[in-house]
């Protein structure tokens, strides 16, 4: 694999999960801001539907973080140690 | 409910000896880094030889500050689920700064984001910019931090206001003057541990009286104060005002000086990465810690209880710890507050000393060419500048109401140093003229929109109306600062700084070899 083929393929994970962490987190924002009723809405003894989804949005970071970091971990990682390997660029 | 019985404001003789026994491990450890800090790099950077999981414990140590500790247990005390919107906000930013930013950082620089940003774009100008945005953050960062330090040590510990900046700013001096980055790195961790530590031993302790079931906690709350405490209160009232916040929010700590410093102490890009695993699992462990703090002191210390010793709420968790353990875990907790904003000012400083003598002195004034002994001089009299500027900024700011300006200097780092840092990281096209331009606009359209916002407006100048209806100006200035970086940067194309973009990206992928 060519050194801008890695590059590219970074930049489509990066900014994938990027845009996964913006529509989670906005998303919670605007229902907040618009349906505030239906955040409030109470869906167990103790638990509201806001109170959960806030809670899940605080994993998702975690669940994104771990996919990023288990991808760089294997596959980056070695890509990176492959190219090192061949030397310079030409 | 169990009436408060300290006076805030008394001396407690556990809150002093905690906070005294702190200070001296810390001196402690400042004295054995002393040894260990005789070159620029150790004095910036901990000679680069921090592991990843210790870096995650010090960005954990950096980034919760006492504002995030005290203030959040607080709104979430008094208003509940409200709370959890701010928590929110302030862990998304962590997986933005690990995508685009922590890896090409620690790869591309040596102590600044200003190495990333100047990267085959001319040195002076992107470099003088990128440091006044640096600059800028850090000040702002530092009033909020030393006056919340002033007020809360007055309350804690019965000090007065000055002598507790004073104090502050003597003891955060001595860890960066002598100890550099690897006393602040190990201050942090130390921090970090007590105050992740403090908050989980609360928790437990709460959560024990609840059959350590959360919700069997929320019902009580529910109970005694009505479902409404699990539902939106007044934090978010327009879209427009939320989504402005939410964007400092998520793309400010990704332009945060003191945090992005803290990557150039690690080894490599790898163990880049592992630090903000590391540091997103321990923040947003804690803020779900602080959400049940928050209740915690809803419940067992009483709504009234809380407002009628701060009106703000921040004194919910000392109080939460008084009601579960006495004297000795309130002036414990008292402790761990106290070295959680020397943790946090020592951390600025030395980002705020790196854009003075990295950036201006030795890249600016001597052209990259300034001798090691003179470097390591300048950055020393630089920390101790700043030292100054902190307490003389706590003093001048006494009695003003600062809590915004924690979110202007995200809405700041949003604006003026994350567009231009993602563009020269990811943009062939980016030229010196776009990276000054972004910045500077990005810089002076927040500074501009918060004075005319309704913050300064109306709720410090007292006038009827605001010339700009939003509370955080993020939503106008972020993508205005992206829009003139790529106008500018188009209009006039610059052929050095695209003939360097391959250079770049090869070094940004494998790193120096």
């Amino acid at each position: 694999m060519t050194l801008g083929l890695l590059s590219r393929q970074r930049w489509r994970i990066a900014t994938t999960l990027s845009a996964v962490m913006v529509v989670a987190y906005f998303g919670f924002v605007l229902l907040v801001a618009f349906d505030k009723p239906l955040v409030g809405t109470i869906i167990g003894p103790g638990l509201s539907l806001g109170v959960l989804l806030g809670a899940l949005l605080i994993v998702a970071a975690w669940i994104v973080t771990w996919i990023y970091v288990r991808w760089a971990n294997t596959h980056l990682d070695r890509r990176v140690s492959e190219l090192r390997a061949q030397g310079p660029a030409p | 409910m169990n009436g408060a019985a300290i006076l805030p404001g008394t001396p407690n003789a556990t809150a002093i000896a905690f906070f005294l026994a702190f200070v001296s491990l810390t001196l402690a450890i400042t004295w054995w880094a002393a040894r260990r800090t005789r070159t620029t790099e150790e004095f910036f950077a901990a000679g680069r030889r921090i592991t990843g999981r210790q870096n995650g414990f010090a960005l954990a140590g950096d980034y919760m500050s006492a504002a995030s500790f005290l203030g959040i247990a607080g709104l979430v005390a008094t208003s509940g689920f409200d709370g959890l919107i701010y928590s929110t906000g302030w862990l998304v930013g962590w997986p933005v700064v690990l995508f685009l930013i922590a890896e090409p950082l620690r790869n591309l620089g040596r102590y600044t984001f200003a190495d990333v940003v100047s990267f085959r774009l001319r040195q002076r100008p992107v470099r003088i910019a990128a440091a006044l945005g640096a600059l800028a953050v850090v000040a702002l960062y530092l009033i909020a931090q030393m006056v919340g330090a002033g007020n809360l040590i007055k309350l804690m510990f019965g000090l007065s206001y000055q002598t507790a900046i004073v104090i502050v700013g003597a003891v955060m001096l001595a860890y960066v003057l002598f100890g550099g980055m690897i006393a602040t790195t190990w201050v942090q961790i130390v921090k970090a541990a007590l105050l992740l530590g403090g908050a989980a031993l609360l928790a437990l302790l709460v959560l024990a009286r609840f059959g350590f079931n959360p919700l069997r906690l929320f019902a009580a709350a529910a109970d005694q104060y009505g479902a409404a405490v699990l539902a939106p209160g007044k934090l978010i009232s327009s879209p427009w005002e939320a989504v402005s916040l939410g964007l400092a929010l998520m793309f400010g700590t990704a332009g945060l000086p003191h945090i992005l410093m803290r990557f150039y102490t690690v080894p490599d890009a790898p163990s880049a990465r592992q630090s903000v695993f590391w540091a997103t699992g321990l923040i947003g462990s804690f803020y779900l810690l602080t959400f049940v703090l928050g209740f915690g002191a809803m419940v067992l210390v009483g709504h009234d209880a809380i407002v009628a010793v701060d009106k703000g709420g921040n004194m919910a968790a000392p109080l939460l710890a008084e009601a579960l353990g006495g004297t000795p875990l309130l002036g414990f907790i008292a402790a761990v507050a106290f070295a959680t904003i020397l943790a946090v000012v020592a951390g600025l400083t030395l980002s705020g000393a790196a854009a003075l003598s990295h950036d201006l002195w030795v890249n600016v004034v001597r052209n990259g060419n300034a001798p090691h002994a003179e470097q390591l001089r300048v950055a020393r009299i630089a920390s101790v500048m700043l030292g100054i500027l902190a307490v003389a900024l706590g003093l001048s700011f006494k009695g003003q109401n600062v809590a915004f300006m924690v979110g202007l200097a995200f809405a700041l780092a949003a604006s003026g140093n994350f567009p231009a840092l993602v563009l020269s990281i990811y943009w062939r096209g980016y030229t010196t003229a776009g990276a000054v331009a972004s910045i500077v606009t990005g810089t002076l359209a927040a500074a501009t929109l918060i004075v005319l916002s309704p913050t300064v407006q109306v709720d410090i100048l007292h006038h009827a109306h605001a010339w700009f209806p939003l509370r955080n100006p993020a939503l106008v200035s972020m993508p205005l600062a992206f829009l003139v970086g790529v106008a500018i940067s188009l209009a006039a194309p610059e052929a050095a700084a695209s003939d360097g973009y391959a250079a770049k990206e090869r070094r940004m992928i494998l790193g120096e070899r």
